[in-house]
């Protein structure tokens, strides 16, 4: 019998070319590999850091040292703190025109489509390149209405030093796990931003992040206040290309969601497929706030990766959305979770997985509802598409309701690619790649509608090239 | 006698190692409409399955030929891109993928080049009115919460742009009010002409009361039995398949 296996060709890897251009190394500062009090000072010395924060990165790494690997999740065995080289600055001080940073980096992110992005569809870009951001700019007339758009160190010792230092890694304490200890004591870049109240950013403010030398940790620091009544979109996007030595990214995303305001992030991972991604991200919402997650896992060795949203005020909700694309190599551990901490709060979660090529696909979610929490609701939702025999797909849902009166869902669907359906499309002169592909972009398209437009379409040209040859 | 379109030679077919046709001659030329019938689960499905290239059925011996080319070996994809169409009797329904869309990149796939989107939109338009379908379908995912109705005349539709060579329609009528059998029925007629050919499985009268019928085959236990006329449908609607046995019995 004739059968599709004949007409295959199997790629090992699909075409990363525009994310793998290597820079030559050209920092101008760096540390010695490992973790060390005396290394740690160093950064904070590089830094300016005020005291304050000297003392907290020397407290953080008592903390990380005290505090064991997580017990869970996926295995962390290639990764080793004493190969990780922890500041990487990048030979060049922050501009804010792209004329004027160095041509190498400008490049890169020329490549990636940053500067254009700028110009067509966002209100203002951070770009960070190893430990420092390399460029910030807003429009003129968004920071005209009040909103402040700006690299973290600046803002440690600018005008809203004392909001930082207020709101800094109290989300996220250095005690909540080891790599968030880790990033207390270590971290570097990242963007501030404030929104005042009542100002509404009506298109989206972008940070990128590129990791560019072999055997770096990146651990740059979100944060973001949207004051009561106002609303952001922020985008993050970040890539590095490929080496055979084991990279760290161990960010930080702390988001504040005043009363009645309304914050959606949006990030686009696609590290290479050396990264580890241990990257904490945690929301706070206020009474009748709305915050919006829209997350796609693309690349990475290994992932741990589970936004938290605390509704804390009355009638706040969230919706999380998300999508994880895990092929040959990767063990993507992904999910979301959301503590429903006041009266009618609102969550709703839906994610979906891809598995393919021996890649391992993991969703959890936990859901916990206070006893305060009466008349929540909260519905999780994942589906999960396995392309063949050899991949991994694992759904893990954790719940924790203290409350009698409320509405909670979860729903789970194990999927595979129908052969009939591949035979449908085919039978309309299609080839059974494309026709994959098809299939597999429409598993992922209520997710792509999610997503800001070049990203969507950055989505569906991964997932046709991740499908190309592949195994049926 | 110029080259059939379609030509089957002393074909076999297995599914699951279970042989369902056996000894299958069946030539169509240009311009033809032959109807193909037979008592259910006899392999009338299984036969224009084979034809379209479903991996699931076995070609254990003999030929298919299209348009001079042999394309017993080829897959559907191929077969799809030389013009041979099947209108399936229970369509798949494939989520995130609109109709619209799905139909471009078909368009696309079988003429080797992108369709223009204007045009393309334009022609789409036309052709859905031509089958009383709401232009709000072409924005909708492929045949997700179709009625059976509704995936039946997307399978018309699908017809109408790509405009293949060959026309098989499995059951298209089936399961369809009047008006709709009407419908798909003046789907068919727009689509027929001299230079193309249909073949219709079917258990009905009302789909070939307004098509000209060239050939009537019937297809019993994996074997055409009896090839005729229109007058050979009329006979099996009005007194079934069984009395067609007895009076083969007879003779």
């Amino acid at each position: 019998m004739r059968s599709f296996e004949t007409e295959k060709t199997q790629v090992e890897e699909f075409d990363r070319s525009i994310y793998d251009i290597k820079d030559a190394a050209n920092a101008s500062f760096e540390v010695n590999s490992g973790l060390t009090p005396a290394i740690v000072q160093k950064i904070s010395e590089e830094k300016h850091d005020p005291e304050w924060m000297r003392l907290f990165r020397l407290k953080s790494l008592q903390t990380y040292n005290e505090m064991p690997l997580p017990s869970w999740g996926p295995p962390l065995d290639g990764l080793d703190i004493e190969d990780i080289v922890t500041y990487v600055r990048p030979n060049t001080a922050m501009r804010a025109k792209w004329s004027e940073v160095p041509d190498d980096i400008k490049n890169t992110f020329e490549r990636l489509g940053i500067p254009k992005a700028e110009r067509l569809s966002l209100a203002g870009v951070g770009a960070q390149y190893d430990s420092e951001v390399v460029y910030h700019n807003v429009r003129a007339e968004v920071a005209a209405k009040g909103v402040v758009y700006t690299d973290i160190e600046s803002a440690l010792t600018g005008p809203y030093a004392e909001m930082v230092r207020k709101h800094f890694m109290k989300l996220v304490p250095p005690t909540d796990h080891k790599f968030a200890a880790l990033h207390g004591a270590v971290w570097s870049g990242g963007s501030f931003v404030y929104v005042p109240p009542g100002v509404s950013v009506e298109i989206p403010l972008q940070s990128y992040f590129r990791l560019n030398a072999p055997g770096a940790g990146q651990f740059e620091h979100t944060l973001i206040i949207v004051d009561k009544g106002a609303y952001l979109h922020f985008i993050e996007g970040c890539s590095a290309p490929k080496y055979n030595v084991a990279n760290l990214h161990a960010g930080c995303v702390e988001l504040f969601v005043g009363e009645g305001a309304r914050l959606r992030y949006s990030t686009i991972e696609n590290w290479s497929k050396n990264m580890y991604n241990l990257n904490t991200k945690r929301a706070r919402v206020e009474k009748d706030g709305i915050m919006e997650w829209v997350s796609g896992s693309f690349g990475s060795h290994t992932s741990c990766l589970y936004p938290m949203t605390i509704l804390k005020g009355e009638n706040s909700r969230m919706e999380f959305t998300g999508i994880t694309f895990a092929g040959n190599g990767q063990n993507l551990d992904t999910g979301a979770k959301v503590v429903h901490a006041a009266p009618h709060t609102t969550s709703h979660i839906s994610t979906k997985s891809i598995s393919r090529d021996g890649g391992i696909s993991t969703f959890r979610s936990a859901v916990v509802v206070a006893p305060e929490a009466v008349g929540s609701k909260s519905a999780v939702a994942c589906e999960s598409l396995m392309i063949d025999d050899r991949s991994r797909s694992d759904t893990i849902p954790v719940m924790d309701i203290r409350c009698d009166d409320v509405d909670v869902g979860h729903e789970a669907k194990i999927g595979r690619i129908s052969e009939q359906a591949i035979f449908y499309l085919m039978s309309r002169g299609l080839s059974e790649d494309d026709a994959r592909a098809l299939i597999v972009g429409g598993f992922a398209e209520p997710i792509a509608k999610e997503l800001p437009l070049e990203y969507a379409v950055e989505m569906n040209n991964l997932i046709h090239l991740e499908m190309k040859g592949s195994i049926g | 006698m110029k080259k059939p379109l379609l030509e089957i030679q002393d074909l076999a077919v297995s599914v699951d190692d279970k042989l369902i046709l056996n000894g299958i001659d069946l030539s169509i030329q240009k311009g033809e409409l032959h109807v193909l019938m037979g008592p259910n689960g006899t392999g009338k499905s299984t036969l224009v399955s084979a034809v379209m290239g479903d991996p699931r059925y076995a070609i254990e011996s003999g030929s298919i030929s299209f348009d001079g080319e042999d394309i017993t070996d080829e897959s559907a994809d191929a077969r799809a891109r030389l013009g041979v169409f099947l209108s399936f009797q229970a369509p798949e329904e494939i989520p995130g993928i609109t109709l619209e869309n799905f139909l471009r990149t078909a368009a696309g796939a079988i003429e080797g080049k992108p369709m223009r989107v204007l045009a393309f939109q334009k022609k789409l338009k036309e052709q859905m009115q031509v089958l009383d379908m709401d232009e709000s379908y072409a924005s909708r995912y492929l045949n997700v919460g179709f009625s059976g109705g509704e995936k039946k005349k997307a399978e018309i539709l699908q017809l109408l742009m790509l405009r293949p060579k060959l026309a098989m329609l499995d059951e298209t009528d089936s399961g369809l009010d009047v008006d709709a059998v009407k419908t798909v029925s003046k789907g068919i007629r727009a689509y027929h002409d001299e230079g193309n050919s249909i073949l219709i499985i079917t258990h009905n009268a009302k789909i070939l009361e307004e098509l000209e019928v060239d050939y009537v085959h019937i297809l019993e236990n994996g074997r055409i039995t009896r090839t005729g006329g229109r007058e050979l449908a009329d006979e099996i609607l009005q007194s079934g398949f069984g009395a067609l046995q007895k009076e083969a019995a007879d003779a």
